[in-house]
């Protein structure tokens, strides 16, 4: 299991060198404060590499979540919409917004591992 | 958004504390604020609501008016009855162009030998300059009081907390006004607020703010809250943030703040843009403010398009957001006046997609207000 992220604070969590599960990062949380409503994508529908998959909202302001690696959408959290809290509360795991069936190897060339990730969110 | 430099920025009387609290820190009018404190938004909203919150609106205009006439004057430059003000009472009134646009909304009290204001961060030195060059050729001198903080309190708590530091307090009613010693210091205080609570805002001498406010912290009840609880409570309570749901491009009549023209003064007239503001008021205006509630759970923010159902542009989202007592998405915006009535159904473009949603009656959440 391999964690990746991203510069905008979105992490991909590859399972099984064939499914990834994407969220945004404990930072990425602590910037937008309470969220207050998520917007997920459908099973079936197909993301790019950096296409426009969710959008999260806090009290404070929208912002769009993008999808760290191309592939289809199999699940959504579907307990997010009623609870969007848990975004603040659990992140990186009971937080997860939607997984992916990767077609083939991830393309990870842009993205950061957990320690190069640290070191750039330090350097915020 | 360019960051303004801070160097450039004012800061209130409270500024190291909101910094020793935690607070995020943030420009607003100039003026560096919190916007939060490590609490959170959605808290210190919902603490406000069930206990007090402490709001620090120091950035605030605050002046006097002194001289005989001074009454008299002042109407020449808002819509409400300001002769008609008993000592000790506060009226909520509008400052008007001769377009009939809003310059300001703002706070007067009859302070007895003086009449007490409050208004806008964002337009206080236009409304001073305004009312000094009004005032004086009528014998009236301003004083801009620059040396005092205004702290917030706010929520079913604080009459509780009141009462402890000025026991005379609890004879204040919603809108009475009046000089008070909170704790021992010399204050001026109102019972008003915007939040939609009951509570009080007291002007302090600016180097006693910061030991009063930590005085009132103290107290079991109350809690920092910073400018964005303070927008989704104003926000739930029905009220405009002027800037945003009221400015030059809005007449009273349009923003349903008719009630802020007092009764003799829609008969005298005598305020700019009177003659325009009270047609309108005869003939209806094209639009109208109106508080408007999206069905979903998705907030629709300002400037967001709003259609009716067939999917014509009828109007704009002023403020939205999400209100935490409501547990879901608020707004306010204008439409078409045939489309005002409560329960007319709307359509929000937000993010490309229409989003149903529907006129709503504000306030959002019941006034608790004391009233006595």
């Amino acid at each position: 299991m391999t964690m990746w992220f991203t510069k905008d604070h979105e992490w991909v969590r590859v399972e099984d060198g064939n499914t990834a599960t994407v969220g945004i990062t404990h930072y990425a949380q602590e910037q937008l404060g309470d969220v207050v409503f998520v917007e997920l994508p459908e099973v079936g529908r197909s993301l790019a590499k950096g296409e426009e998959a969710a959008v999260v909202e806090s009290v404070k302001a929208a912002s769009e979540v993008y999808s760290p690696v191309a592939g289809e959408v199999v699940a959504f959290n579907k307990d997010l919409p009623d609870a969007p809290g848990t975004v603040n509360t659990s992140p990186e795991n009971e937080g997860w917004f939607y997984q992916l069936k990767l077609d083939g190897d991830p393309d990870t060339s842009d993205l950061m591992d957990q320690a190069a990730y640290d070191d750039y969110v330090a350097s915020l | 958004m360019s960051e303004p430099n801070a160097e450039s920025l004012k800061s209130t009387p409270l500024d190291a504390l909101h910094r020793e609290l935690g607070a995020k820190m943030v420009p607003f009018a100039g003026y560096a604020m919190p916007v939060q404190y490590p609490m959170g938004v959605l808290k210190e909203h919902l603490h406000t609501r069930q206990a007090a919150g402490l709001f620090d609106v120091s950035h605030m205009g605050q002046c006097r008016i002194h001289g005989e006439n001074r009454a008299e004057a002042l109407e020449g430059l808002v819509t409400g009855d300001i002769q008609g003000l008993k000592t000790g009472r506060q009226r909520y009134t509008l400052f008007t162009d001769e377009n009939g646009g809003i310059l300001d909304d703002l706070m007067v009290s009859n302070a007895g030998d003086h009449l007490y204001l409050v208004v806008n961060a964002a337009v206080k030195d236009a409304d001073f300059a305004r009312m000094k060059a009004h005032l004086e050729p009528r014998g009236c001198q301003l004083e801009i009081l620059e040396d005092r903080a205004l702290i917030a309190l706010q929520g079913p708590a604080a009459a509780k907390v009141m009462e402890h530091l000025a026991p005379s307090s609890t004879a204040m009613t919603f809108m009475t006004a009046g000089p008070l010693e909170v704790n021992g210091v010399p204050c001026f205080v109102t019972r008003s607020g915007y939040t939609g609570e009951d509570g009080f805002e007291i002007s302090v001498p600016a180097d006693q703010a910061e030991h009063l406010a930590r005085h009132l912290l103290e107290q079991a009840d109350v809690a920092p809250i910073g400018l964005g609880a303070r927008d989704s409570l104003r926000l739930e309570a029905g009220l405009c943030l002027y800037g945003s749901d009221i400015d030059t491009t809005t007449t009273p009549v349009e923003a349903a703040l008719t009630w802020a023209i007092s009764k003799r003064r829609r008969e005298e007239g005598g305020f700019p843009g009177a003659d325009f503001i009270l047609k309108q008021r005869e003939e209806g205006p094209a639009r109208k403010r109106v508080g408007i509630k999206p069905a979903g759970r998705a907030p629709a923010r300002a400037h967001t398009e709003i259609q009716d159902e067939t999917g014509r542009t009828v109007g704009e989202i002023t403020s939205g957001g999400f209100g935490p007592s409501v547990n879901g998405p608020v707004a306010m915006g204008y439409v078409e006046a045939a489309l005002a009535e409560p329960g007319t159904p709307l359509q929000l473009i937000v993010r490309g997609k229409a989003m149903p949603a529907e006129v709503a009656a504000l306030p959002f959440v019941k006034q608790n207000y004391y009233r006595g």
